[in-house]
């Protein structure tokens, strides 16, 4: 099963590098979601698969899943959560002061703004 | 007062919270920072003290026991660097009060500044490694929102770089911490070190350590990893670059230092001297940059670049001078980085341009500021009264004691360039023919002159008052050479 993961996990991750190094800034955004997800699934798998019950205590459950990568990842998904959410008005705020959404037109250099 | 650790990490949090509510009363948000500040600032002082006096604090949060709670340990070295940070936010708040504009601050700027800090010194000071993650992203979300803040279109550019270089190494971060829970099974720094030295770092610990690397190298300029900062930095208002150019670059130096020193010391023919390699590779591209431009912010910029090579370089050799000689020049380079980006900000004010070409004969109509950027250039490059002295002779030493030679004539000889590169500054905008200078207030010029002022004279006194200082970096540098103080200080009983 983790190795399942690894693969599926990689695949994420070969596309998340695809997609940021475009030129759209739009697809470069879609490339960090793809990016924490892989990043996320990566805690889940590396903490172990085993363990059959969910970590809530009950009567009579010995095997449970690690509970610390949960925990971890859900920090880890609000916090990018919050950095997608800014990232998209800047873009959004960024597209509507250059008109342009293409990376390559926002070089700009320190003679000219 | 077993919490005395977390105050300056509380402090400005809890002010920043306050601060929130009041967002269009710019005289109680001034206010109401200088007041956070003084107090993280006591607070912080009493800790050094405490620390100085006790040895290594740490708590753990909720009283659970050490390895599985989340400990905040305290040692020396964090809470000097606490320490600086906030004596360096203080100065720039107060340089901000003439500079940065009523509509800024009216938009949440003092509260960001706060959380900045809250982020800063939380890095500073955490035990758990997952704990820095979160902290890290608390200073970089904090960090995002003052590169942006006022919205002109060259920061709309240039943070989206910011944001995305950040988010990856955010990325690589969770991905690094991820196999380093698969490999040791535990969170909490002591516990880590702990459980390394016990199946001594087979070659999977050796890729975390320069998966590590790569990861704070992004966040602190390292060698290929610092592409983004020049142009990034030179985006936002000055008092936003100070703050960034002596703050965030360092707080990843700051993890490289912790984790190259608690966890990774079993293999250091590798990994320390891959650290080698790369600071020195940083300090030469640094010094090309700082050399390249007639730019007064990108010469600066570049000094960063060049200093964390400096720093690195001195923790690469792991010996007793090496290290210390870092942690003193980690120290001065924040206090000299402040203080230089705040007199170009009123270089810039004054002349209305960065561009060195454009200025000239500053010197007849403002000469305090003249000699004060002289003796921060005369600092910098590390003129011996002055604060760059001693960290550097103790890093060369330590590199001599190590046998890298090449090493220390670089950085010896990236002093010489680091001169050149600020003392040009002074030639091009103090010496010549003076230019036409636009019409502007000398109120605003005043008030930003003295906490500039201030700062570089803190700086001088950090130079001269070195003797004094000596014990207190020697426990810094004790602990940093010997990871079972601070394993001792949290895994007790």
């Amino acid at each position: 099963m983790e190795l399942l993961m690894a693969i599926v996990i990689g695949i994420l991750f070969m596309a998340a590098v695809y997609l940021i190094l475009s030129r759209s800034l739009l697809k470069i955004i879609l490339g960090t979601g793809l990016l924490s997800h892989g990043a996320h699934l990566l805690i889940l798998t590396m903490g172990g698969l085993g363990g059959t019950s969910p970590p809530v205590l009950a009567d009579g459950v010995t095997d449970y899943a690690d509970p610390l990568p949960q925990a971890l990842i859900l920090t880890a998904i609000v916090i990018s959560f919050g950095v997608t959410a800014f990232i998209l008005v800047l873009a959004y705020r960024t597209y509507a002061e250059h008109k342009t959404d293409d990376m390559n037109l926002m070089r700009g250099d320190d003679e000219h703004d | 007062m077993i919490n005395l650790l977390l105050f300056p990490i509380i402090l400005p949090f809890f002010f920043a919270i306050v601060l929130l509510f009041f967002k269009e009363n710019i005289r109680v948000q001034r206010s109401l920072t200088v007041i956070g500040l003084l107090a993280a600032l006591t607070s912080s002082l009493f800790l050094i003290s405490k620390v100085k006096a006790d040895g290594v604090q740490a708590i753990t949060l909720g009283s659970w026991p050490a390895p599985f709670g989340i400990s905040m340990v305290s040692d020396m070295f964090s809470a000097l660097l606490v320490t600086t940070t906030i004596i360096i936010t203080l100065f720039v708040v107060v340089y901000s009060f003439s500079s940065i504009g009523k509509e800024r601050e009216r938009f949440f700027y003092y509260p960001a500044i706060l959380f900045m800090i809250t982020g800063v010194n939380g890095a500073f000071t955490t035990g758990d490694i997952f704990n820095m993650f979160v902290f890290f992203e608390v200073l970089l979300i904090a960090s995002y929102l003052l590169i942006v803040l006022g919205g002109e279109k060259r920061q709309l550019r240039e943070s989206i770089k910011y944001i995305l270089v950040n988010v990856i190494s955010s990325a690589l971060f969770v991905i690094t911490v991820a196999y380093l829970y698969s490999v040791i099974g535990t969170l909490n720094m002591a516990d880590i070190s702990v459980k390394i030295a016990e199946i001594g770092q087979p070659g999977i610990i050796t890729v975390i350590a320069v998966l590590f690397l790569i990861v704070f190298g992004v966040k602190g300029s390292l060698f290929p990893l610092y592409f983004w900062l020049p142009g990034s930095y030179a985006a936002p208002p000055i008092p936003v670059l100070a703050l960034f150019g002596a703050l965030l670059t360092k707080v990843g130096v700051y993890a490289i230092i912790r984790t190259y020193t608690l966890f990774f010391v079993h293999d250091i023919g590798f990994t320390h001297e891959l650290l080698l390699v790369l600071s020195i590779l940083t300090i030469i591209a640094g010094c090309i940059g700082a050399l390249a431009y007639f730019d007064l912010k990108q010469i600066i910029i570049y000094n960063i670049v060049i200093a964390i090579g400096v720093i690195l370089f001195g923790v690469s050799q792991m010996n007793e001078s090496g290290l210390s000689g870092a942690i003193f020049y980690l120290v001065h380079d924040m206090l000299i980085k402040g203080a230089l980006f705040l007199l170009i900000g009123i270089i810039i004010y004054v002349t209305g341009t960065s561009n060195l070409r454009k200025m000239g004969g500053l010197m007849k109509t403002h000469a305090p500021l003249g000699w004060v950027y002289l003796i921060a250039a005369f600092g910098l490059a590390g003129i011996p009264p002055l604060s760059g002295f001693v960290g550097k002779m103790l890093i060369v030493k330590g590199a001599f004691e190590a046998g890298n030679v090449v090493g220390s004539i670089i950085i010896l000889a990236s002093s010489l360039v680091v001169l050149l590169s600020v003392m040009r500054i002074f030639i091009y905008a103090f010496w010549g023919k003076p230019v036409e200078l636009p019409k502007t207030d000398r109120r605003p010029y005043r008030s930003m002159m003295i906490p500039s002022v201030v700062l570089v004279v803190l700086s001088v006194l950090y130079g001269v008052g070195t003797e004094w200082l000596i014990p207190y970096m020697s426990d810094a540098t004790d602990v940093l050479l010997q990871p079972s103080i601070y394993i001792d200080a949290v895994l007790k009983e």
